[in-house]
Parts: C-alpha cells; sequence; structure tokens
C-alpha cells in the first residue's frame, strides 16, 4: 500500500447502501404521524401584482379544512442571506412570479385541501412584467423590489485588480468575445416534502428535504417568533440535491405555522410544478470576455463582465454574482483582471445555487475563448493550457490562496486517455473533440452569516459497549457524507466503519454542521470527525497504555483492538479500551470543529471565492455532429479530476460521473425557458419531467474517469472536493468539440442542434460562423474597486480611495 | 366529513403484494401507487410526477415493470404486486440490491426501487442482457444523481452473478481508470470491512500510527497548516457576505 | 402528489357490454385502456369525464390475428407486446419500429395500440396543470375561447403526436370501430380530422376495437422520429413512408408526416413525385421537396417550428433512402 491508512482510500460501501437498496430509507414524505394533516398552497397565477384581496372565508369553512393562512399571518421576511431578506412564507401583498405563494390550507387529506383552494379569492392588481436581463436593465420602475443597488439591480459591483489597461497594453493580441447561458434547474427526483409538528411542550419539530437545516432553523426562529431552543430542524435524507434544497423554504415555514394553528402534525409535498417554482436553479448569464493574450497563451489581462438574470428573489444571488467573477483566475495566472458584475430582478422563479454555483456560466466563457484563442494563435489548446498553468501554492491576483493544485496532470490524463494527439483532427466529418478545465472550491472560507464560530462540527459518543456513535449537522445528500464521517472516525480509532453509528442533520441532536453546499462537507465535517476522533483516540491511548502498562506512542490501534505495537497479541478489544477510558476519565465524549484559515483578501466581496483548498478538472468530449441537421450525439467523454486525496475511491468515481450527467445535460437540452405576454405573463414553458429535457440512459455516453491525488494540506488525508467541480468543464468542452467537428463556435449553452445548423447555414453564406449573443446591454457598473494584486506588492486591501480619489464605492 | 369521503364509499379488493396475499379498502380512484404508498404503507415505492414522467414509482404486476402512479388501484384486483420491499429474501438482498450497494449505484436512492423492479424484470425475461439492452430497458427511469455508469455496471454485475459466475466490480468501476495505487481491495461490505485484512496491512497500518500525530499537535507545534481554530476568523471591514 | 379527480369506474367483460355501458353513461364518459394517456391528462384536470370504462379486461381486445389477408390486432393489444410479436416484427418490421420508438419501455407495458392511435393531441398551451392553464386563462381546447399557438386561429392546432400513425396509414391500415348501433370499418386515414379538438371522426359512443393491416404484398414502410431524446419524448416530427416498388421504379408510395398538424398529413404531391421514377437520389430530393412544403409545424412543441419545417425534407430524404435500401443509420 502507497498509504497507510486502512479505511481511508478504499472502496467501501456507503453505510447506508442497504436502506437505499430496500427502499427503507425514511424520505420527507414518506414519514407519517398520527392526526397528520396535509397542506397545500395556492400560488399566484399572476405574474407581477399588487395583491388587492385575498379572501380566504369559503375556504376556511369547507369541511374537513381546519386552518388556513394567509401572508397577514407571517407578514416578517426572511432568506438565505443576511443581505436580502426578501422572501415571505406567504406572499403579503405583492407577487412576483407565477407561482408565488399566497395563501395555505391544513386539511384532513390532500384532496380535501385541493378543493379547498379552488374556495380562495384573490383580486389582483397587474403591474408590468419584466422577463429578460434586457428588459430589467431598460426598465427602471417599477421596482420588483424596493431594495438592491438601485432601479431593478440587485446587485453591481466592480473590482480591479492590478492595473488592468497596463496588462492589455503588453497583450499581442486581445480577443472580446460575448457568450451566454441559458438557466436551468436541479431537478431532484425527489419533490421538496417537509413535515412540522407542534407538540403539547410548545416544542417544534420540523422534518424537511433540506441541505442546510442550521439555516432553516434561523429561519423558522425568525419568521414564527419563536425562541430558537425549541425549534427542531431534522434534514431528511434528500432525494437528490444539486443545491435546489439550499435555502429555507416558504413551505417549510408554513407548515409550521399551521401546525402551530392545529395543535396537529401537518405534511406538505410539492408538485413537479411547484418544484419547478421553487427553482434557486442557475442562473441565465450574459458574459463579455475581454481577454488579453501574448503569443504564447498566456494571459497578460482580462475584464470579465457579467449579467445575471436573478428571477424574483434574492436567495444566494448576490454570492452568485460574486462566484460569476471569483474563480477565472486559479486555473491560469491573469496578472491583471478587472470583473464587472450585474444581478438583476425579473418575474420569474428565483434562481439560486446549482452544483458550481455561479462559476459554470464564466467557466464556459473563459473555456470557449481560451479556445477560440489557441486556433487563432495556432496552438494546441491542450498544450496550451498546460503552459499556463497557475503554480501551486500560489496566491492570485485576486488574492485566493491555491494549494495543492493537480491541473497539469488532470491534462495530460486526459490528453493521453483521449488519444489527443494522435486523433484531433483527423477523426472522419462531423466528428470532433473539445477539451476545457476547470476548478472548484472546497467549501467557502466564510459562513453565509457574519460568525466566529466554526463551520463544522462534530461530537463522537463513545460508550462501554464499545459502541462509537458520530454526531454531526451534515446532510447526506446522497453524495456519502455520512459516510465519510463513518470512514474517518473508522480510520482513527482503527475500527470497522460499519460499527459506526451515524447521527446527522438535526438540530437537537448535533452539533452545527452549515449544511452541504459548496462543496463543503468533506473538507470540512472530514476535519471536523478527525479532530474529534484523534481526541477520542488520546484518551484510548491514555488508558490502555495504563492497563497495558507500556508508554502511550506504543499503542496502537486497529482492526477493533488497542494493542501494544512491539507485542501484538498484548492488548484489550476496542470495547475493553473504551471500557478502561471510561473508568478512567468518567463518560467518554470528544468535539470537533473545523474553521476555515482566514483568506488572504480584505477587500469587499473577498469573501467569495477564498477556500480552504481548490479542486481541478480537465476533460475531453468527443462529438458525432451530422451536418445536414445539426443534430449531435457524445459518444464518449474522457475526465481528470484531482481530487486531492480519495476518502472512497468509488464514491469519487461515482460523482464524477455524475456531475459529468449534469454538465452533459446543461450542455445539450435542459434550460429553463419561459413564454413571456401569454395572457400578461411570463410563463414557465412546461414545468415538466417530460418538457424539461433531462439526459435520459439513451444519451448517457461512455465514461472515462481517471482520478489525480495531489493531497492537500487543509484536506483531511489530503482530500478535497468532486461533487461539483467534475461538472464545470464539460459544457465548455461539447462546445469546443462542435467546433472542432465542424467549425462552428456555439457561444451559448445549451448547444442545441438547431443552433448548430443556425450557424452551420450562416457559415455557409459567409457570414460568421457563430451562434450567440451580439450584443451586451449597458448596465451602470460602478467604477471599479482598485486592488493592488500581490505582485503589485498589495496587501488584500482595497487601494486608499479618499488618497487616489478613485471611485467604486458602494452604498451600505 | 370531507367531501372526499362522502363523494364514494371506499372500494375493496384482493390482490398478491410481494407474495402475501392482501385485502385493502381505499378510495376507487387512488392509483395503485398511492394504495401502495398510503393505504399498505409500502413507502419504498417513490413518486417524481405522477405523470409517467420519471419512473421513480415503477413495480411490477404480473411481473411487468408498469408505473404506479397510472395503475388504477382497482385494475389490480387479483393480480400479482412486487415492490422494492419484496426483493429481498430471508437469505439476503437480491443480487441486484447487492450489486447497487457494492458499486454506489444508489446515490441519493430515490430513484432506486424504480431501477431495481425495472432490472429485475429485465433479467428474468433476458439472463444475458447486451450494454445495449440493458440501457433500453432502463430508458423509462431517470436518474439524476448517478449518470447511470454504476447503475448499467451494477446490472451487469447481477445478471453475471445471477447466472452462477463469480463475478467481481472491474477495477475502473471502483478507482477509475489509471489508478496509481498498487494494492487495490474489492468492495468492502458489512461484515468484511476491516476485520478482513491481512497481517501484512496490520503492520503498515502501525507503522502509519506511529508516524501519525494528533492534529492539535499539529496546532501546537505550529506545524502543518492553518487550519481548525475557533478564533481562525476574522472580520475584515465592510467585506461582504457569502 | 397529483391525484385523479372523482369518477365512476366500470370494467366491462365483452365489447358489447362496454359499449352498452357507454350508451347509458351519455357524454361525460369515457373508454379507456392503459390509461398512460387519459390518466395523466385526467389529473391535470384536462379530461373530467364522471365515468370511466375500462376495456383492459376484454379478452377479444388483446388478440394478434394472422391470415391470408392481413392480420387484425386489437385495439387492446399491449404495445410491447405488439413490438415484440414475432409475426408483426417479420411482416412490419417498419410498425414494430414506430412502437418501439413510443415514450419509454414503461409505459409501453401500458400502453395500447388502440390508445396510441386515440392518442390526444398535443400542445404546449394544453399539457398543463390546472393551474398553469388558468394562469394564461385557459385555451381554446379546453375551458378557454384562445388558442395561445396563433391568437387568431378558428381552430384549435395542437398536434397529432401518435408515433404509430403515420407508418399504418403509410400501410393503409384500417380500423374497427363499433357501438351500440353496430360496427363499422374505415380507413385509419380516415379516422383523423385537422382539429386539435375533434381530431377524430369516431362519435362518443363508438369503441375502437381493432386495426386492420393488410398483407405486405411488397410494400415496405419505416419511421423516422425527431424528439430531443431516445426515450419518453413525442415526436415533434415524424415521417411514416410506405412504398411498393414494380421492376426497378416505384409503383405506389404513401408518405405521412406526423407532429406537425393536428392530423396525421399525407403527402400525396411527394407521393406522386417518386411513382414511376426509381427511387434514387432525384427522387428523393423531389419528394423531400414537396414535403417540405407542405409542412407548416407551429410553435407548440419542443424544439422551434422554423427548424422542424427544415428537418422535414431531412427526415423525408432519410425515410426514403432507408426503404431504398441505402440505410443510412438512425439518429
Amino acid at each position: 500500500m502507497s498509504s497507510p491508512t486502512r479505511v481511508v482510500g478504499r472502496p467501501y460501501e456507503k453505510v447506508d447502501a442497504a436502506a437505499k437498496v430496500t427502499g427503507q430509507t425514511r424520505f420527507a414524505d414518506d414519514l407519517v404521524l398520527p392526526r397528520m394533516l396535509h397542506c397545500k398552497m395556492l400560488r399566484s397565477r399572476r405574474t407581477h401584482a399588487i395583491l388587492r384581496r385575498v379572501d380566504v372565508s369559503r375556504a376556511a369553512v369547507f369541511p374537513g379544512v381546519l386552518a388556513v393562512a394567509t401572508g397577514r399571518d407571517l407578514p416578517i421576511s426572511f432568506g438565505i442571506l443576511p443581505v436580502s431578506q426578501d422572501e415571505h412564507a406567504l406572499c403579503v401583498d405583492r407577487v412576483r412570479f407565477v407561482g408565488d405563494p399566497i395563501a395555505a390550507v391544513a386539511a384532513v387529506d390532500e384532496q380535501t385541501a385541493n378543493e379547498a383552494l379552488a374556495l380562495i379569492e384573490v383580486d389582483y392588481e397587474d403591474l408590468p412584467t419584466i422577463a429578460s436581463i434586457e428588459q430589467a436593465v431598460e426598465t427602471p420602475s417599477p421596482r420588483i423590489h424596493d431594495y438592491g443597488d438601485r432601479d431593478n439591480f440587485h446587485k453591481l459591483v466592480s473590482m480591479e485588480f492590478g492595473d488592468v489597461e497596463e496588462g492589455f497594453g503588453r497583450a499581442e493580441k486581445i480577443y472580446d468575445d460575448l457568450y451566454f447561458y441559458e438557466g436551468n434547474t436541479h431537478l431532484p427526483l425527489e419533490q421538496h416534502a417537509a413535515l412540522a409538528d407542534l407538540g403539547p411542550d410548545g416544542k417544534l419539530t420540523l422534518w424537511s428535504a433540506t441541505q442546510t437545516p442550521h439555516y432553516v432553523h434561523r429561519a423558522l426562529a425568525k419568521v414564527l417568533e419563536m425562541p430558537a431552543a425549541r425549534i427542531r430542524v431534522i434534514a431528511t435524507p434528500n432525494g437528490g440535491g444539486f443545491g435546489g434544497k439550499s435555502d429555507p423554504f416558504n413551505h417549510e415555514i408554513v407548515v409550521a405555522h399551521l401546525s402551530r394553528m392545529t395543535g396537529r402534525p401537518v405534511k406538505i409535498c410539492l408538485t413537479r410544478e411547484e418544484v419547478f417554482y421553487c427553482h434557486r436553479g442557475r442562473h441565465p448569464i450574459l458574459m463579455r470576455a475581454r481577454t488579453g493574450v501574448r503569443r504564447d497563451g498566456s494571459i497578460t489581462a482580462m475584464h470579465f463582465q457579467t449579467a445575471l438574470d436573478g428571477g424574483a428573489y434574492g436567495s444566494y444571488g448576490v454570492a452568485s454574482t460574486y462566484y460569476s467573477g471569483a474563480l477565472q483566475t486559479v486555473t491560469y495566472p491573469v496578472p491583471a483582471y478587472r470583473f464587472d458584475g450585474a444581478r438583476v430582478f425579473t418575474n420569474k422563479p428565483p434562481c439560486g445555487p446549482k452544483r458550481g454555483h455561479g462559476t459554470p456560466q464564466p467557466r464556459f466563457a473563459l473555456e470557449a475563448q481560451l479556445d477560440r484563442i489557441a486556433v487563432d494563435l495556432g496552438l494546441d489548446p491542450a498544450a496550451m493550457r498546460l503552459s499556463n498553468l497557475q503554480p501551486p501554492s500560489s496566491i492570485t491576483a485576486n488574492f485566493l490562496r491555491i494549494g495543492s493544485m493537480g491541473l497539469g496532470a488532470c491534462i495530460e490524463k486526459v490528453v493521453a486517455a483521449s488519444g489527443w494527439k494522435e486523433r484531433r483532427g483527423k477523426l472522419p466529418p462531423g466528428r470532433g473533440l473539445g477539451l476545457a478545465c476547470s476548478s472548484y472550491i472546497c467549501g467557502a472560507g466564510l459562513p453565509i452569516y457574519w460568525n466566529a464560530m466554526p463551520q463544522s462540527g462534530v461530537q463522537l459518543k463513545l460508550d462501554r459497549s464499545g459502541g462509537v456513535t458520530v454526531f454531526c449537522g451534515s446532510t447526506d445528500i446522497g453524495q456519502g457524507s455520512d459516510s465519510v464521517l463513518a470512514y474517518v472516525v473508522a480510520e482513527v480509532l482503527g475500527i470497522d466503519p460499519f460499527d459506526i453509528r451515524v447521527v446527522t442533520a438535526d438540530t437537537d441532536l448535533t452539533p452545527v454542521d452549515l449544511g452541504s453546499y459548496s462543496s463543503r462537507v468533506t473538507l470540512m465535517t472530514g476535519n471536523a470527525a478527525l479532530q474529534a476522533a484523534e481526541r477520542a483516540r488520546e484518551m484510548l491511548v491514555a488508558a490502555a497504555a495504563e492497563k497495558l502498562q507500556i508508554p502511550g506512542v506504543r499503542v496502537a490501534l486497529a482492526e477493533s483492538r488497542v494493542f501494544d505495537v512491539e507485542d501484538p497479541d498484548k492488548g484489550l478489544s476496542f470495547a475493553d479500551a473504551v471500557i478502561a477510558a471510561e473508568s478512567k476519565f468518567g463518560t467518554i465524549g470528544t468535539v470537533g470543529s473545523y474553521t476555515p484559515p482566514p483568506s488572504a483578501g480584505r477587500y469587499r466581496g473577498a469573501g467569495v471565492g477564498p477556500s480552504p483548498a481548490y479542486s481541478y478538472s480537465a476533460a475531453v468530449v468527443e462529438v458525432d455532429v451530422d451536418p445536414a441537421t445539426g443534430i449531435y450525439t457524445v459518444p464518449k467523454i474522457w475526465i481528470a479530476h484531482d481530487v486531492g486525496k480519495c476518502i472512497n475511491p468509488v464514491l469519487v468515481v461515482g460523482q464524477v460521473e455524475g456531475s459529468v450527467y449534469m454538465g452533459l445535460g446543461e450542455a445539450m437540452m435542459e434550460e429553463m425557458a419561459y413564454r413571456a405576454d401569454v395572457n400578461g405573463n411570463v410563463m414557465h414553458k412546461a414545468p415538466s419531467m417530460l418538457e424539461y429535457k433531462s439526459p435520459t440512459t439513451l444519451e448517457m455516453p461512455e465514461v472515462v474517469t481517471l482520478l489525480v491525488e495531489d493531497p492537500d494540506p487543509n484536506g483531511p488525508f489530503g482530500a478535497k472536493e468532486v461533487g461539483q467541480g467534475p461538472l464545470l468543464p464539460i459544457p465548455p468542452a461539447v462546445a469546443n468539440a462542435v467546433f472542432d467537428a465542424v467549425g462552428v463556435r456555439i457561444d451559448e449553452i445549451p448547444v442545441t442542434p438547431e443552433k448548430i445548423a443556425r450557424a452551420l447555414k450562416a457559415k455557409a453564406a459567409g457570414q460568421p460562423a457563430r451562434v450567440g449573443p451580439t450584443t451586451f446591454p449597458a448596465i451602470p457598473y460602478p467604477d471599479p474597486v482598485r486592488i493592488p494584486t500581490p505582485a503589485e506588492g498589495g496587501d488584500g486591501r482595497a487601494r486608499d480611495l479618499a488618497a487616489t480619489g478613485a471611485g467604486g464605492v458602494r452604498k451600505n | 366529513m370531507a367531501p372526499s369521503e362522502e363523494f364514494f364509499s371506499k372500494a375493496s379488493i384482493g390482490l398478491r403484494v410481494n407474495g402475501e396475499p392482501v385485502e385493502v379498502s381505499f378510495a376507487p380512484y387512488k392509483t395503485l401507487l398511492e394504495v401502495l404508498r398510503e393505504d399498505l404503507q409500502l413507502t419504498g415505492t417513490k413518486h417524481g410526477c405522477e405523470l409517467g414522467e420519471c419512473g421513480a414509482c415503477a413495480v411490477l404486476v404480473d411481473g411487468r415493470p408498469v408505473l404506479s402512479c397510472l395503475v388504477l388501484g382497482l385494475e389490480c384486483q387479483g393480480r400479482a404486486v412486487e415492490t422494492v420491499e419484496g426483493m429481498a429474501s430471508a437469505s439476503g438482498l437480491h443480487p441486484l440490491q447487492k450489486a447497487f450497494a457494492e458499486l454506489g449505484a444508489a446515490q441519493c436512492g430515490y430513484c432506486t426501487p424504480g431501477f431495481l423492479l425495472t432490472a429485475q424484470a429485465l433479467l428474468d425475461a433476458n439472463p444475458s442482457p447486451t450494454f445495449r439492452q440493458i440501457q433500453e430497458a432502463l430508458a423509462g427511469n431517470i436518474c439524476r444523481c448517478t449518470g447511470y455508469v454504476k447503475i448499467f455496471e451494477a446490472v451487469e454485475l447481477a445478471a453475471a452473478r445471477l447466472r452462477g459466475e463469480e463475478a467481481a466490480p472491474r477495477r475502473e468501476t471502483l478507482y477509475g481508470t489509471d489508478y496509481d495505487d498498487s494494492g487495490l481491495l474489492p468492495v468492502l461490505q458489512p461484515g468484511n470491512g476491516s476485520r478482513a485484512t491481512s497481517g501484512s496491512e496490520t503492520a503498515a497500518v502501525l507503522r502509519g500510527q506511529l508516524d501519525r500525530e494528533p492534529s492539535d499537535q499539529r496546532e501546537r507545534d505550529g506545524r502543518g497548516t492553518p487550519r481548525s481554530t475557533t478564533s481562525g476568523i476574522e472580520k475584515p471591514d465592510g467585506r461582504e457576505p457569502r | 402528489m397529483l391525484r385523479l379527480p372523482k369518477f365512476r369506474y366500470f370494467v366491462p367483460r365483452t365489447t358489447s357490454e362496454a359499449v352498452a355501458m357507454k350508451a347509458d353513461s351519455g357524454p361525460d364518459s369515457v373508454f379507456v385502456a392503459g390509461g398512460t394517456d387519459l390518466y395523466p391528462n385526467m389529473k391535470r384536470r384536462q379530461q373530467t369525464p364522471g365515468t370511466v370504462i375500462s376495456i383492459g379486461r376484454i379478452p377479444e381486445l388483446r388478440a394478434v390475428d394472422f391470415s391470408g389477408e392481413g392480420v387484425v390486432i386489437g385495439a387492446g393489444v399491449i404495445l410491447s407486446d405488439l413490438e415484440n410479436d414475432p409475426g408483426i416484427r417479420e411482416a412490419c418490421p417498419g410498425l414494430a419500429h414506430a412502437i418501439a420508438e413510443i415514450s419509454t419501455p414503461l409505459l409501453r407495458n401500458m400502453g395500447t395500440i388502440g390508445g396510441n392511435l386515440l392518442l390526444d393531441t398535443r400542445c404546449n398551451y394544453y399539457d398543463q396543470n390546472f393551474e398553469w392553464r388558468q394562469a394564461i386563462d385557459f385555451c381554446m381546447k379546453k375551458d378557454g375561447q384562445i388558442c395561445w399557438v396563433a391568437p387568431g386561429s378558428p381552430r384549435c392546432l395542437a398536434v397529432q403526436s401518435a408515433d404509430s400513425v403515420p407508418v399504418l396509414i403509410a400501410l393503409s391500415a384500417r380500423v374497427r370501430l363499433v357501438s351500440a348501433a353496430g360496427p363499422r370499418e374505415i380507413p385509419l386515414e380516415d379516422l383523423y380530422r385537422n382539429d386539435g379538438i375533434d381530431y377524430t371522426t369516431r362519435t362518443p359512443e363508438e369503441l375502437l376495437t381493432a386495426v386492420w393491416l393488410p398483407r405486405p404484398d411488397g410494400w415496405r414502410a419505416t419511421y423516422r422520429k425527431l424528439r430531443r431524446r431516445g426515450s419518453f419524448d413525442f415526436p415533434v416530427l415524424s415521417v411514416g413512408a410506405a412504398v411498393r416498388l414494380e421492376g426497378s421504379n416505384v409503383g405506389e408510395a404513401r408518405i405521412v408526416l406526423g407532429g406537425v398538424a393536428s392530423a396525421p398529413l399525407r403527402l400525396t404531391e411527394a407521393e406522386g413525385r417518386l411513382r414511376g421514377r426509381p427511387l434514387d437520389e432525384d427522387s428523393i430530393r423531389d419528394a423531400a421537396d414537396a414535403a417540405s412544403g407542405a409542412s407548416r409545424p407551429m410553435d407548440n412543441t419542443d424544439f422551434s417550428f422554423l427548424w422542424r419545417k427544415q428537418m422535414t425534407r431531412k427526415y423525408v430524404e432519410a425515410a426514403l433512402r432507408e426503404l431504398n435500401g441505402a440505410g443510412g443509420e438512425r439518429r
């Protein structure tokens, strides 16, 4: 073995695998309590309107109805970010998209609740609607919200790292391109569901399919005006999350309130259509990338502008806006970098974090543009990237601290495996290869709300039976986080992971972990579990050393035994070692916690981008395009991912394959499509699983997964993330492959056959062989905040604005 | 009385569910999905759309995989229904269940019951399906987690074992292609986990443990990495929340 | 969870019992076979019948009978049984292929050939939940006045979307309709009307009991389908084509488009351009030209309607090339 670990690095089955394959995993909608009521919510039928009247009197007296709630009952707003507390459990005086909830009914069964909804009368006074980025830019009023940076701009930012004009001056060529990435959604197979039960003791329990029970806990306390200490949130295993269950949702608050009104348990399970309205998916982003390069493809300066279509509410949008510019610097050195970002409000379901949060769109633009640059400069796109890699253990122009950096190895592996050098350009007509790279964070450096507490906590309980229980607030959404906790603890304590009981995602029982988002769980809970386990191990070692009368350094833990390393027969069973420790120290419980290292950046906006570590990926996609129709297939994908260190390789491979799938769906077909002006409304075109095109078994190509292990000092056992990063290179690699196959640029995701056909037609007519955006709206970005880079001797702070007279101050 | 109860009285049918005779009463407009989940408490059968667009609710009716969301409960009078709860036997998991668990073919596990039953019907009819036949048979089930890769491999693995072959997962399935590690193990499951290691590995473990120090020690020494402290966070002026 | 509305449910055991029940139950009743079209529509309140009469347990509707004259397929034959029927695969591989293209394997285990022939026309303003349709103030096809596809349109523009239909019409299939008044038999082509609401000539009392397919007699047929994904999706353009060669020339040809109008669209002009000529690139191009001119898809399905129209030429060409034995792999 190259590694001395005995659990970490090995293909263990997941600790919950047997429950999942026997149908015994209890998802939220599987829960049933005695006297349970069923909730349905009435949703807005208008896109943007003032609520003149909501009359629930007929519904309230409908037989079988026990309670009806409206926005007046829950006037306090909430939202995931402290800066955008703009949602209500039920709309109070305004609806902002078709699907915004207005009223809720609790009834003896779902059918009755549905029938009662039909009796609620709503009078709307329509307001003008905004359906697109362009429309939002052009429509200062009415404002969809009365907060935000100005007009219908939720957020406007501009930052300049280094002297960008000087950088462009050093460029031998400057490329200026527009890109668009359409919005898409998570489409978890499990529809959101929640069950609330306010007991006779006045304590509330909420079971919910959420990725972030801690934030739901906070939102419930705020909106219900209840002491948080009396609220317990239990995240049920998520039937798919992908970011779509990481906001606190109105239905969670509504069932809690209805349980409070009725004194009975109340459950809701959303319909598929309602899940589309919850959304929080990928922001549509219009992008302008201006990049200066030397003839060897090295970047001298980049000016990157984004415009995000945020939908009707804030959600994670401020973070999404920063993310659309934050990670352009972590793959290839960008010595001077300017980023302008804007997020607009529109009258559509709110966008938020989907796998890759805010970064697949700019990554698509960057990697597609680099492909164009390489072709234009006559360079091999793989070689060009390889010769321009951000070094490991470095700091980027925007003050992101890079630790381990395995992108070079990733590129080399996919190039070799795909036969890139031998096959590219020599494939039959219509076939092509495309390459793209990416990087992603392993958890965010800062929590969502300001605090100095750990981002992840683990408690460990060892009892005299030899039983070990791990308590952690993390949520298993299918990625295997419960198993990672067991593996890490088993590794340190020398026991079988299947002997460990894992208790997670219960705000009463488990210490806070912020949740399953931003690819933070393996790194953060892993480190917290490591610390807790090592502390327990110290106690076991001390007690066993005493019992065995040997020095502590000779005590080893393995194979569920605690023994003398010099004389392995001399030792205790693990259970006896716990008894010895409990006799010596009293009840055995340890804790571990994890707080990321402080980030190097000190400027406004520096909270987005820093991470304890960065994963890296490279992919080669092969396409087969029919030039007569534009229809194409993807027969094979090669992907390499630098995961730092596999805690469990089979789960890592599974995450890579799943990310490839989701990236391919976005690249080829998935989109949140709307129709404006139908009966004056902006309508989701087809909120169904039939018309939202998720690839089936027949679209899935062969995937060759190549793992790269470049251990990161910040990762537990060196591990980095794998849940999101491998999605990122797929969309640009598809677009680049289509160019290689038929010579047209599709600068817009998804890359559909229609667009390829259109581009081919344009090419045949001697027009630019391209489909993509042609204009970028005039967005009033502020003057940039100038931050001197490390190379300029910067300390991470913005330049003193008063001294230089530079602009860029934003209002607080 | 809610109108939904007074409008029609309940209907009763007899059927076999997972081999057991069952009598059940329910509102006559209920689908098999609702009857299974709500009247028979068999919540292993999932639902993702209730319109026949996702495959999550697939069960076997008289051996044929169908969507329980579009079958009336009343239609099941006298029929044999098999759900995921009936796949395992006293002797253990069905080979398909075992292979799905082994390979991580169930990530979130929500589509898994539908895939398992559809695959079971395939293997019942065709013990040696080609890869293409597996893809086609499962083309009515959507999975959002796995990209189907591990699912295909699990069905192939289970098929081989059902044919009586001594089949093990491929190395690439567990480690990817071209993985740099000299000592690779098969999947470790409950019962063959850390207790099944060899003496030489134990020795390696011991050496490893002697080399390692607790993280607290690293921190105290100021070596290693700047991680995991309770005071590691500092709020610079005006930084944005994330 | 989406649930069915309340309804009465009858299970007749014979065809005559079924049609008698239908006559008794009046216009508020419908027949159901596999339920894969009706039940989703009922859950979305697109159809709200008071009485549902299941024909799923009528044995006489479940038979496939081969005779010298051809084959009679009971309307209640399950699609996957038909797709895998050795006789059908032998005699009409084009039909077997078309059926294999329907939705998903799970739905083909439930749906019937009769149900597919009578599939409700589809439109993405219509195939929506009640609440969605309420937000657009409904549409002409159900509960509303306007056809949102073309607000000036005097008729509903919902789209014929059944995969089995184009190829069956190309093969001159006939269907049998039975009511309390007795049976009648008509060419399948005559079953359809180009109106998204009244899309068949079947009277509400009539039960479709069987499809009759003549002996192949030199006819060869194929089916091509445009859709986003390899399963689940309805056709948004489809081509059923059949030719009978006389020597080296086309004796007769029948080409039918699906997915572009409210009824299957017979391309008589394109057929005429093939007749008497060898089935070669010239004649195929001529026929495809004519097909393209006749194809006028509207913006109410997946994909842009302009591209669907452009694809008509390519799909007709591909189908005809396949019949010429030139193959060309299916996408």
